[in-house]
């Protein structure tokens, strides 16, 4: 077996052409590539020593056959040097910082000495001297003649993207060149550069190195047809280019022609390199796409570095749309049958599982469930087909390995991207489904930040029983339900869940025995308690009642919920609104549940449960209730149409006057600024003053519209019923639907822009007016005037284009913060270290508390165990 | 000018300088070397105020929003 080897050091540096001259296997002088019969030309592009790719030749250098052969190099002699793109602006750098004449550094040697010590001690240290570099170009450009030879340097322009100007006359490469290489070896230290590995004149080519046909293999289209790669062609035009160079020189070709073709062999050269250069128009492909050089291979997403080397792909994994399925238990996921016959389970057959492990290769790659390979005992692996399961069924003993086909019960990974937080990646289990999507519980839509508007998530397949283990202890859906960033539950009911309990619980719904039973059909256990009454002589049971058969006994909590008016005296249990929630023992006394009882983020009752009866018991109750709720919800019929926006004429009317008289009040606030009767609030000018008194006072009326909107759209109204129980939506937005849309901002003040001292040219110029500056009287419902709907689409603009920009700045704020701290580790003694040791905190976010195991934060909930001991609640 | 302590503003968290032995304590609980400890220069004016010289170790005494108070040591040295 090879020894393991391990990298000191790797070094950096520049080709020589000696060394390119050794490492090319030989020197390549024709264009063509293949001859009349598809065999490799010699010293053409495809030299057989450069490596092979053609099945069944072995290469000329190493006697390898493709797949084993890495490739060698060979090299083109250029009849004339040309600059090296990638070192341009070195090259420039260095021009300018040494003598025209002697070569030498245009610095005293006593700079120089200091220059070099400097560098020497930071290399010793191994840290970075990029600064004093920069430094020593800085003043080395600074002089104007030669400090050694006294020659008067001249100003050297460069012109992009490869040509340097001095004085009116164009440096040629080869001049270039010549002044590199009087360049002692101690001044190009100076630069930062190592003479040994990195002289400057290599920068100046004259050996190009051409890649070896691996890295640039041809291939073969369907019509027998050879296409070659990028990279090929562009040698092919620097070797015909730098052919006609050669002619022309030796035929005696005028300059003019020769610094034409001179320069083609730059413009070829540059863009086999780097073909996005600014300044250089791409070169391209006969069908008009611009080649793929060098640099584009390696840079950018799709490069080597990004994308094919840290990039990963993974095997086991699935990608498809999501949907929803509220009958499955939030640690389950649907997978459809085609998927689940495509991913595996590697499984060892031993003498238990045997019978089992023959099922599955006798079902073979197609009968769902059946297994897809079989590692025999002499060690191959066999894929199975129809045609041969029979037969390695029979063989099948214990020793041998089948991948079996992923079945209900396994633990696989869910992820959606972006992968912000743990909960991004949680373990499900398998449930197989027709259909082509993934389904998943509704409910775990919050961590994932998930919704089925065609957004698509990756699935991967468990492969060792090791990996199965952690994810069962540490990423399965029920471990996750409280999040590490509060202390509080991320997964709980949304949208119908919370209406479908909001309407269940509320007041006194009734149910006789048969509805009460069919509502509870799709749960766990079906159980009624003793009824709430009789009437008429028949038993029935409140929704509250039904609602507590989900709840654990011993279960006491108390609190108000989002309802909750907050009034000067509270009622309590005599409530009037039914927001006094009391749980005793299990039973939902009174309140109503909603957002803050088994919402994400807020649910208390869960939340509850959760730490009080642990995560198992917690998931059973979310599954119970999302399921109850649903069929509540379903039951009732619950929808929203255009009419539920309807406001009686009088109420109309009402939010008519309103606005009306604010409108009013608007007026004289103006007249009263115009006069000068305006007192100045403390801070603010009287402009600002008189601007934020309309604001107020319009804000007041939307207010008032929209109170008595609410008021008489009623309770039942389904849009206020989603508003107070915290399902989806609030008041704001009933408010804008039904009575008045109100004032738009941009920049958080009324609208100013647009023509000079007015909005729009409907208005007098200096109009402080309500109409002139945004507000907006008209519900959603009514419509907007041509001007109120120009002016909402101005506040509407600025929103998209704010929630656009804070994604992208918040995503990198959030991607530098985890870069920063994705090494810290919480130690067993309590203490934050990086990787080295170092202590970073002495105790874990001093307290050493585990936010995801705290009570919102807090580490102990005093009054909670007040209340378990006591069995009574705490006043407040 | 008038002269006066940094430790007295009230955002300067409480500096005491640790003994040799409480130093072999401390390294002993965490099992750490010194150079593993959090480090502070001796030209952070508190370190002039309370004459820490490099190789010391600060103990600094924390008001904490969550904890109340909050311990951290952090090794002096030469800057």
């Amino acid at each position: 077996m090879a020894s393991t080897k391990r990298i000191k050091k790797i070094k950096f540096g520049l080709l020589s052409p000696q060394e390119i001259r050794k490492m090319g296997v030989t020197k390549i002088i024709t264009a063509d590539t293949y001859d009349d019969d598809g065999y490799p030309i010699e010293m053409g592009l495809m030299d057989p020593r450069l490596g092979v790719i053609d099945p069944g030749l072995r290469c000329r250098t190493c006697a390898g056959r493709p797949g084993e052969c890495p490739g060698h190099f060979g090299r083109i002699e250029l009849v004339a040097p040309v600059v090296h793109v990638g070192f341009a602006k070195l090259i420039r750098k260095i021009l300018r910082a040494t003598c025209r004449k002697c070569g030498r550094l245009l610095l005293e040697e006593s700079v120089k000495k200091s220059y070099l010590d400097q560098i020497k001690l930071l290399n010793k240290l191994g840290q970075p001297y990029d600064e004093i570099v920069k430094n020593v170009f800085k003043d080395a450009i600074k002089a104007n003649s030669c400090p050694y030879c006294e020659e008067a340097q001249m100003d050297i322009k460069f012109e992009q993207p490869t040509s340097y100007v001095e004085d009116g006359h164009k440096l040629m490469p080869a001049d270039i060149r010549d002044r590199f290489e009087r360049i002692p070896d101690e001044d190009i230290e100076v630069f930062g550069m190592d003479p040994k590995n990195a002289r400057p004149e290599w920068m100046i080519l004259r050996v190009l190195p051409v890649p070896p046909v691996t890295t640039r293999p041809s291939i073969t289209l369907e019509s027998g047809q050879r296409s070659e790669d990028d990279l090929t062609h562009k040698l092919v035009d620097i070797i015909r280019i730098n052919q006609r160079f050669q002619e022309n020189r030796e035929a005696g070709a005028p300059q003019l022609i020769i610094e034409d073709l001179w320069e083609l062999l730059q413009y070829h050269v540059t863009t086999f390199l780097d073909n996005e250069v600014s300044g250089v128009p791409p070169a391209r492909h006969r069908s008009g796409r611009p080649l793929k050089s060098l640099s584009q291979r390696l840079k950018g997403k799709e490069g080597r570095f990004r994308g094919s080397l840290s990039g990963k792909r993974v095997n086991f994994s699935a990608r498809t749309v999501i949907s929803p399925d509220p009958n499955l238990s939030i640690s389950e996921i649907g997978i459809p049958i085609q998927i689940a016959k495509e991913l595996t389970i590697p499984v060892n057959v031993n003498s238990r599982n045997l019978e089992e492990c023959k099922k599955c290769v006798l079902g073979g790659p197609n009968n769902y469930p059946g297994a897809n390979y079989v590692k025999r005992l002499d060690g191959r692996r066999v894929k199975v087909i129809d045609e041969n399961k029979a037969e390695l069924a029979e063989l099948l003993a214990p020793g041998c390995k089948i991948d079996r086909q992923l079945k209900d019960g396994d633990l696989v990974l869910f992820n959606r991207q972006p992968s912000l937080h743990r909960m991004s990646i949680m373990a499900h289990k398998v449930k197989v489904m027709p259909y082509q999507t993934f389904r998943i519980n509704p409910a775990v839509c919050p961590p994932y930040n998930a919704d089925f508007d065609g957004d698509e998530m990756n699935l991967h397949v468990l492969q060792t029983e090791e990996a199965r283990a952690e994810a069962q202890i540490l990423m399965k859906v029920e471990e996750n339900l409280l999040s590490p960033r509060f202390g509080g539950p991320i997964i709980g009911g949304i949208h119908d869940h919370i209406s479908g309990m909001f309407l269940l619980t509320r007041g006194n719904v009734t149910f006789d025995k048969y509805n009460a039973i069919e509502l509870q059909k799709k749960l766990d256990s079906i159980a009624l308690p003793d009824p709430a009454g009789y009437e008429s002589g028949k038993p029935y049971w409140t929704g509250k009642q039904i609602f507590s058969q989900l709840l654990p006994s011993g279960l006491n909590l108390t609190y108000k919920s989002k309802m909750c008016d907050n009034c000067e005296v509270c009622l309590k249990e005599e409530c009037k609104k039914d927001a006094y929630v009391v749980i005793k023992d299990g039973n939902l006394l009174c309140g109503t549940v909603d957002e803050i009882g088994i919402g994400a983020f807020a649910g208390k009752i869960l939340d509850r449960i959760i730490k009080e009866y642990g995560s198992v018991e917690a998931r059973k109750f979310l599954d119970n209730v999302t399921r109850l709720s649903i069929r509540m919800i379903t039951r009732i019929g619950f929808s929203f149409g255009i009419d539920d926006e309807d406001i009686p004429g009088d109420a109309q009317e009402q939010i008519y006057d309103i606005i009306l008289n604010a409108e009013d009040r608007v007026k004289r606030l103006i007249e009263a600024y115009e006069a000068g009767d305006l007192d100045p609030l403390p801070g603010r000018t009287i402009d600002e003053t008189v601007e934020l008194k309309i604001m107020q006072e319009l804000g007041k009326a939307r207010n008032q519209a929209g109170d008595i909107a609410g008021y008489h759209l009623g309770v039942d109204n389904s849009a206020v019923v989603m508003a107070i129980s915290g399902a989806r939506g609030s008041m704001l937005n009933l408010t804008q639907m039904a009575a008045c849309v109100g004032q738009q901002s941009v920049r958080g003040e009324r609208i100013q822009r647009g023509y000079m001292g007015r909005t729009l040219p409907h208005f007098y110029k200096g109009d402080l007016g309500a109409d002139a500056h945004g507000f907006v009287k008209s519900s959603y419902k009514n419509g907007l005037s041509p001007i109120e709907f120009f002016f909402h689409a101005m506040g509407g603009r600025e929103g998209l284009v704010d929630t656009a920009v804070r994604t992208s700045q918040s995503g990198y704020l959030q991607r530098r913060l985890i870069n920063a701290l994705q090494d810290l580790e919480v130690k067993y003694d309590g203490t934050v270290r990086e990787t080295r040791g170092q202590i970073v905190q002495f105790v874990y976010g001093d307290d050493g508390v585990d936010p995801s195991k705290s009570d919102y934060g807090k580490s102990v909930n005093v009054r909670r165990i007040i209340q378990n001991v006591t069995g009574e609640a705490l006043g407040g | 000018m008038k002269e006066f302590s940094v430790l007295n503003h009230n955002m300067v968290p409480e500096h005491i300088l640790l003994t040799e032995d409480e130093v072999k304590a401390l390294l002993e609980k965490y099992h750490v070397t010194t150079g593993q400890l959090p480090k502070i220069k001796t030209s952070d004016p508190v370190c002039k105020e309370i004459n820490a010289n490099a190789g010391d170790v600060v103990k600094i005494i924390r008001d904490s929003l969550i904890a109340g108070k909050a311990l951290s040591y952090r090794l002096v040295i030469e800057g």
